[in-house]
């Protein structure tokens, strides 16, 4: 039955692609190398397309695997070509998806089809952004519907959309209770950063306190309840799990991968407290035949503090409303029983613009055992779930450790 | 035009001449698929909904209610650096349709600005061609 309107989906049926087809390549391709760039932060001596560089060759060094090797090439925010040509890459298969920070988790799906379909055999994604020091800021499409109608009232930049979005959880199920979760998830957040070397807030703590004295940004929006704006890059290699078995430190499976979008601008999204995680979260986990109680971590693109109390809903650990429970008392914190974001995440670790490729390489590294005094006790499965736009795309990953 | 009016400024296309038109004229103008007999924004000759384009335009009431609204202390663009604390919001018209907007002649005040709110439209010269529908509390 065709919906009575475009912004309401209440009843919605939960249409998954054809389940037997994805769950026939869940676990083909590995992902056998991660990296940021040399440094992430503040680093003004460096551009974007050497940020990209960098950790690309990186990864690739983590993987143990030629450059000249790489034959699928897997970007967002730049065409591939233009990756490609600066690292000396002529690949053979190209994908320049871009739909925010979610594009870079969801390019695994893609290269797990195309590594599984015989157009490629190596796929490097990259990532490169100078969110804090970048000397050339690219215009917008000034015909879009973001240009026209929302840009010309003020609304442009992410921290008063993702506000706005909350403003009306809050309406829906309280306040204090969202401020409350908002608060617990910067905090766990900040106390994951400050046991990661590389992250911007590792020698910098927070109480709650701090969180509820600091400057409005955009009501009901604290500063800490912003990601931070940082310099970075990162990069992912994946091949065929056959393959994997012969690279540096072998591979971390892809069992299950889901994406999607249902909106670009704000005002067009359906309902402002459910993402499209409420179809990536099931149909990854399906994918990959696993349930949520399996997962050992969840790396939850945190754009912002209610980012990820929408999306934990959204995904399905918990039920509409019912986030604010699930993250309290510091639940999510290290010590905890449910580990959220354990670099420290967009809030307090780095957030150069599209971070979503930082969930994935932080999954990684935890599912080999490579995070030192934050690692996870048991770490198994694990789940990377990038946002991107305005809550507007989503890309869901579920890793397991061989 | 004010002077010195240095915000982004809309820039019409043909599928939303019309709109931008009736603006400038003190008219919320939406588009309404007559086959779904639905009205939606923002403008497109083609129906988001059914994908037809047996699609006309009608005059809106003026009337919504606040669905959201943030008060933005720190402005992303030099020209809000006058303005904050200003009102971003989504208000719903009467039609049914969503749209964003900024709320007006009202405290930027969280305990003055409440969602559901009735609210209603007035518009804001900002060129020769341009003028921003707003809403201010009815």
């Amino acid at each position: 039955m065709r919906r009575k309107t475009r912004q309401t989906y209440s009843g919605e049926d939960l249409k998954m692609p054809v389940m037997d087809k994805l769950k026939a390549i869940s676990g083909s391709a590995a992902i056998v190398g991660v990296a940021e760039s040399d440094n992430i932060g503040r680093v003004p001596e460096k551009g974007p397309m050497e940020l990209h560089a960098e950790a690309g060759r990186n990864a690739l060094a983590d993987a143990g695997i030629d450059k000249s090797e790489v034959d699928g090439v897997f970007t967002a925010g730049y065409s591939t070509y233009d990756i490609a040509e600066y690292m000396g890459i002529t690949p053979h298969f190209t994908d320049s998806t871009s739909v925010g920070g979610s594009s870079f988790v969801i390019h695994i799906a893609h290269a797990m089809a195309a590594i599984q379909a015989g157009y490629c055999e190596v796929a490097l994604i990259t990532h490169g952004e100078s969110g804090r020091s970048n000397r050339a800021r690219a215009a917008g499409n000034p015909g879009l519907a973001g240009a026209q109608y929302e840009q010309p009232y003020g609304i442009m930049g992410a921290p008063i959309g993702y506000s706005m979005a909350a403003n009306r959880y809050m309406h829906q199920y309280g306040e204090d209770r969202t401020r409350e979760a908002m608060a617990n998830i910067a905090i766990s957040t900040r106390k994951w950063a400050n046991m990661n070397e590389k992250a911007y807030f590792y020698d910098t703590p927070m109480t709650f306190d701090e969180y509820h004295d600091s400057r409005w940004v955009s009501w009901p929006f604290h500063l800490p309840d912003c990601c931070l704006v940082t310099d970075a890059g990162a990069a992912i290699v994946i091949t065929s799990t056959e393959r994997a078995k012969s690279t540096r430190k072998g591979g971390v499976r892809v069992l299950g991968a889901a994406e999607g979008h249902d909106h670009s601008v704000l005002h067009q999204m359906p309902d402002l407290t459910r993402t499209w995680g409420r179809h990536t979260g099931p149909q990854a986990l399906e994918m990959a035949g696993i349930t949520h109680d399996e997962l050992d971590l969840a790396m939850i693109y945190d754009s912002f503090t209610y980012t990820v109390i929408a999306t934990l809903e959204s995904l399905g650990f918990c039920g509409p409303g019912e986030g604010p429970d699930f993250v309290a008392d510091q639940r999510t914190a290290p010590g905890g029983d449910f580990p959220l974001n354990t670099s420290g995440g967009g809030l307090s670790y780095t957030h150069p613009g599209m971070y979503g490729i930082f969930t994935v390489v932080e999954a990684v590294r935890q599912l080999r055992g490579e995070t030192g005094k934050r690692q996870l006790d048991k770490c198994n499965l694990a789940m990377a779930h990038g946002t991107g736009g305005t809550l507007s795309s989503t890309g869901t990953v579920i890793l397991a450790r061989d | 035009m004010a002077d010195g009016y240095n915000k982004p400024i809309p820039i019409p296309q043909p599928e939303s001449d019309n709109y931008w038109e009736g603006a400038k004229a003190g008219e919320l103008r939406l588009r309404k698929c007559d086959d779904c007999d639905q009205a939606y924004f923002y403008p497109r000759n083609i129906c988001p909904d059914c994908g037809n384009n047996n699609t006309s335009w009608i005059v809106a009431s003026g009337n919504a209610k606040i669905h959201t609204f943030a008060i933005v202390h720190r402005a992303p663009h030099p020209g809000f650096v006058d303005d904050i604390p200003y009102v971003p919001a989504i208000v719903e018209l009467e039609e049914g349709p969503r749209m964003a907007t900024q709320i007006v002649n009202v405290e930027a005040d969280p305990s003055k600005i409440s969602i559901d709110m009735a609210v209603k439209v007035v518009f804001e010269s900002i060129t020769d061609e341009i003028s921003l529908p707003k809403f201010e509390p009815a």
